[in-house]
């Protein structure tokens, strides 16, 4: 019962932002068809959903008929859920790992906006290393490659972390530096010293071997092993390993880490390469399955990140969970564009309304009356400071 | 002062109130009377702040009733309870450091002079006049980070009475003054009262509420176990009533065997937060098998002296050496693998991880050390099993060692950090205000453990503020003074009135007296003694 009841302490303020993203979201949806000349049609969000959800999953709840309206109907296709759900634990593979990137910095009281660019350089390095071992075996090809691009987003986390121990730079600020410089530099480098002759775009060397294997379905690579995996070594590493307390005390009261002989230092540094570690891991997974580094690699992934962590309340399995309900809506979106005439970019805007209302967090308790969990005057400010540091 | 019995302004009735566990408050009744300074004593964890937070609306009762002026009211938050006239001083601050006295004094009651814009001057008027009143000059642009803790004290009552409190609740309001600044403040509330306002008044110190109360509830185990009057109790009796049993004021301290110097410290100088040199070349030596204490009035560089001691802050010069070692600017790692343990004097910023569970909290400083992991994982089996230990063996009350710190009342939080420390492997035991926030039995526990670790043959070094504590338990003392020690003599023939002079003034016998004389009427907000 009270463990039932601390679950949904926790979950209260994800799912009341996820509900109301989406009713906003239907509103979004029910503007853009009048937008471009439908007529009303106050049921669309209903259809639109609906698609999404078959889409993500394969089930269908609805029928409609010509004339554009929907009937109750439940109904599920096989072959389809297996091909819908294969795209969804693929598409949320890599967040997860964005996910944990942002989550476990927030466990050390550390807030990595810099996912996006660990992505990008762990991707970079994985397209590069994976083009030199292109012709080795598949195993030890995608075992270099993986790791060759893991390595090069922990690099890209561990320079904020120098920045911070050492001088004091706020890792906020110093990562979005860094995600613009990781752009352009290797914009840079993509269109000059690694663009292979032929494509009529830049992009780099195909990565031959070291491409992802694809275990299930059309796109089950073992990326989603990886991702899978990750949780619950996370879980491990955070809450039975010393060195999982000493990143949580650090996080939760900075002063009592040094008291009790902790070096703050040393495990900001560690945990923000931890952090760029499971981003560049993600950049790994995308572009080892894509082949090779495009003239311009975007990807929404690394901010996704911080929507899946602070949807999980920055827990392995909370993040687990936001990432297939984020990797779902992406894999649903192409059957709801197909089947409502609705673009595909109503998911970011959902996803973004998401956040939005995660970090409204205080207006939503106040709103809808929740009450937060009694914290004592000591404890306030680092929970301020450390979101989701509830969840200990 | 005390006048005829008339209508109580506030009475509460069968209050109840369980946390998963334990019953906090079972069954209680509470009257206070217009004008009257009501004390509530109890053991720690006895249910004192959890009543004074029903009343002022941060909890729910599961049961009873609360009348203001013999009508029934709900009271749903704190600016209901601030609406109702009821205010409230926490056991822990909640002053925000970075603001202005005036802007921490407005938070939340903003007078307004329109609707967009604060009437800053109308409130600075408002606060210099409330201070006058009370007997208090302070000028309301001061940032409250550079006010000493017994002018916060202030500022915090200042708060409530800027919100026209007729009921004011000080939930250990003295904890951390000093004896003089105590003085200071009953002065303020004896004023109050007078002038018709209710004071609830929590404290540990049996003596001070029998100087400043009207009348004495004591609760025990979350139910009203009596209610005296002054005049009519004294402190054993008191003592016996809250704690169950008779308790020894004062531990019989024995004989010490002082062997080896173990801590040794040589011209050590260590500048403040503010870059100002608070200890100013201190040298003296620990040995095994003695407590070496350290009296002054707070704010005079014990806390930076700690701190250096303790690998919390780098010396700018001089050294520290433990066990003929040297370890000046070692960190607290090193210096916890050489036998030195650490009880804070901040148990909140330092000592407790509040949004951890107790049983992480009791291992804080051994989480690494076997039993309690095997190579880089923890082991749960030996934590528990310690954490039981700790629990049982230190009183500490709580439902289980799950909870988290947070929840535990303060008395017992203090009681897991000296457990903890208590427990480690050590050879030397720095103790900085060990007893602060604790109950009479307590305290007498936690110095028989003192005096049993001395016997033992570890070096201690304890600094508090309680001249009685610092007198009861060293076997010799040192007076420090605006960062230098001033004297050091032996303990048990010490003379309180010679120490208290020594701490004022940096002085012994005339010249003490003329300086105390000289200096008198010079100390306003900040200034440090
Ligand atoms: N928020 C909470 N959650 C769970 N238990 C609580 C909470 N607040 C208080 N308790 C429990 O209620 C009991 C009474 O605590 P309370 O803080 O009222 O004691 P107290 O009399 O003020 O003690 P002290 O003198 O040590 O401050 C304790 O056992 C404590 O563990
Ligand atoms: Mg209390």
């Amino acid at each position: 019962m009270t463990a039932l009841r601390r679950l949904w302490a926790l979950a209260v303020i994800p799912i009341i932002s996820i509900v109301l993203a989406l009713l906003l979201g239907s509103l979004l949806i029910i503007a853009s068809s009048l937008a471009i000349g439908e007529s009303l049609n106050l049921l669309l969000p209903l259809i639109a959903y609906e698609s999404l959800l078959e889409g993500a999953t394969g089930l269908s709840l609805l029928d409609v008929n010509a004339a554009g309206v929907p009937s109750l109907a439940f109904s599920i296709d096989p072959d389809r859920a297996a091909r819908a759900l294969t795209s969804t634990v693929a598409a949320a593979a890599p967040l997860v790992l964005t996910g944990l990137a942002v989550g476990v910095g927030f466990k050390a009281g550390l807030f990595n906006i810099g996912g996006t660019g660990q992505v990008l350089v762990g991707a970079f390095v994985a397209a590069i290393v994976g083009a030199a071992v292109a012709d080795q075996p598949v195993p030890i090809a995608v075992t270099v490659a993986l790791a060759a691009g893991a390595l090069g987003g922990a690099f890209y986390g561990f320079i904020p972390g120098a920045l911070k121990a050492f001088t004091g730079a706020h890792e906020v600020v110093s990562t979005i530096m860094l995600n613009s410089l990781a752009f352009f530099i290797i914009v840079g480098l993509v269109n000059d010293i690694f663009k292979i002759v032929g494509p009529s775009f830049a992009r780099t060397a195909d990565v031959g071997n070291a491409a992802l294997p694809v275990l299930f379905g059309r796109n089950g690579t073992v990326g989603v092993l990886i991702a899978l995996a990750a949780v619950p070594i996370t879980w491990f590493l955070i809450y039975r390993t010393t060195l999982g307390f000493e990143i949580r005390t650090v996080g939760a009261n900075p002063s009592a880490a040094r008291y009790a002989g902790m070096s703050p230092r040393r495990l900001i540094i560690l945990t923000m390469s931890l952090c760029g570690l499971f981003a560049g891991l993600a950049g790994s997974i995308e572009i080892l399955t894509l082949g090779y580094y495009p003239a311009v690699f975007g990807t929404g992934i690394g901010f996704a990140g911080i929507t899946v962590a602070l949807l999980g309340r920055a827990h392995p399995v909370g993040i687990l969970l936001a990432a297939l309900l984020l990797g779902g809506m992406r894999a649903g979106a192409p059957s709801m564009q197909i089947t409502a005439n609705i673009p595909i970019e109503i998911i970011d805007v959902i996803q973004g309304l998401i956040l939005l209302f995660l970090a409204a967090e205080v207006v939503i308790r106040r709103t809808f009356r929740i009450r937060a969990e009694r914290v004592t005057p000591g404890e306030l400010g680092t929970v301020a400071k450390t979101y989701g540091e509830g969840t200990v | 002062m005390t006048q005829t019995v008339s209508a109580p302004a506030l009475e509460m009735r069968g209050i109840t109130k369980r946390y998963p566990g334990v019953v906090a408050n079972d069954g209680i009744d509470l009257e206070i009377r217009p004008g009257e300074i009501h004390a509530l004593l109890g053991e720690n964890g006895a249910g004192k702040s959890t009543l004074m937070n029903i009343l002022y609306g941060l909890a729910t009762p599961d049961a009873g009733e609360i009348l203001l002026d013999d009508t029934a009211v709900t009271i749903a938050g704190p600016a209901d309870a601030i609406a109702r006239g009821i205010s409230m001083v926490h056991q822990h601050f909640m002053l925000v450091p970075v603001l202005s006295v005036a802007d921490n004094i407005l938070l939340g009651e903003e007078t307004m002079a329109n609707p967009i814009f604060l009437d800053r001057r109308e409130a600075h008027r408002r606060i210099v006049d409330l201070g006058k009143r009370f007997g208090f000059d302070i000028d309301p642009e001061m940032k409250v980070e550079s006010l000493s803790v017994g002018w916060q004290q202030r500022v915090e009552i200042l708060k409530a009475l800027y919100r026209d409190a007729r009921i004011l609740v000080l939930d250990e309001p003295t904890a951390v003054l000093t004896p003089q600044e105590t003085k200071d403040i009953f002065l303020v509330l004896q004023r109050l009262a007078d002038e018709g306002h209710s004071i609830i008044f929590i404290s540990h110190k049996l003596f001070e509420v029998l100087e400043i109360a009207d009348r004495i509830t004591v609760i025990r185990r979350g139910q009203v176990v009596g209610t005296r009057i002054p005049s009519e109790t004294n402190e054993d009796d008191l003592a016996e009533l809250m704690v169950g049993r008779n308790v020894q004021l004062v531990v019989d301290r024995g004989e010490s065997h002082p062997a080896e110097p173990a801590l040794t410290v040589n011209d050590l100088r260590v500048t403040d937060d503010r870059g100002q040199e608070s200890v100013k070349g201190v040298s003296f030596e620990v040995r095994a098998g003695e407590i070496f204490g350290i009296a002054g009035v707070a704010g005079n560089g014990q806390e930076e002296l700690v701190e250096a001691l303790t690998g919390l802050r780098s010396p700018t010069a001089g050294q520290v050496s433990v066990a003929g070692k040297d370890v000046t600017r070692h960190g607290p790692r090193a210096l916890q693998q050489a036998g030195m343990s650490f009880v804070p004097g901040d148990r909140h910023r330092f000592g407790l991880v509040l949004s951890f569970p107790l049983e992480d909290n009791l291992i804080l400083t051994q989480y690494d050390e076997a039993p309690y992991s095997r190579g880089m994982v923890r082991n749960d089996a030996a934590i528990r099993a310690w954490a039981k230990q700790a629990i049982a063996e230190y009183d500490i009350r709580t439902p289980s060692a799950t909870v988290t710190a947070g929840t535990l009342s303060g008395g017992n939080q203090q009681k897991a950090v000296v457990a903890r420390e208590f427990s480690r492997k050590l050879t030397t035991l720095i103790l900085d205000q060990p007893t602060r926030g604790l109950d009479v039995g307590s305290i007498e526990f936690i110095h028989r453990q003192v005096v049993a670790k001395r016997d033992a043959g570890a070096a201690i070094l304890l600094v508090s503020a309680e001249l009685d504590e610092v007198l009861e338990l060293s076997d010799r003392v040192a007076v420090m003074y605006r960062g230098e020690i001033v004297a050091v003599v032996d303990g048990p023939t010490a003379e309180r009135e010679d120490i208290g002079l020594l701490m004022a003034t940096g002085r012994r016998g005339a010249a003490a007296e003329a300086a105390l004389v000289a200096a008198t009427h010079v100390t306003g907000p900040g200034v440090e003694a």
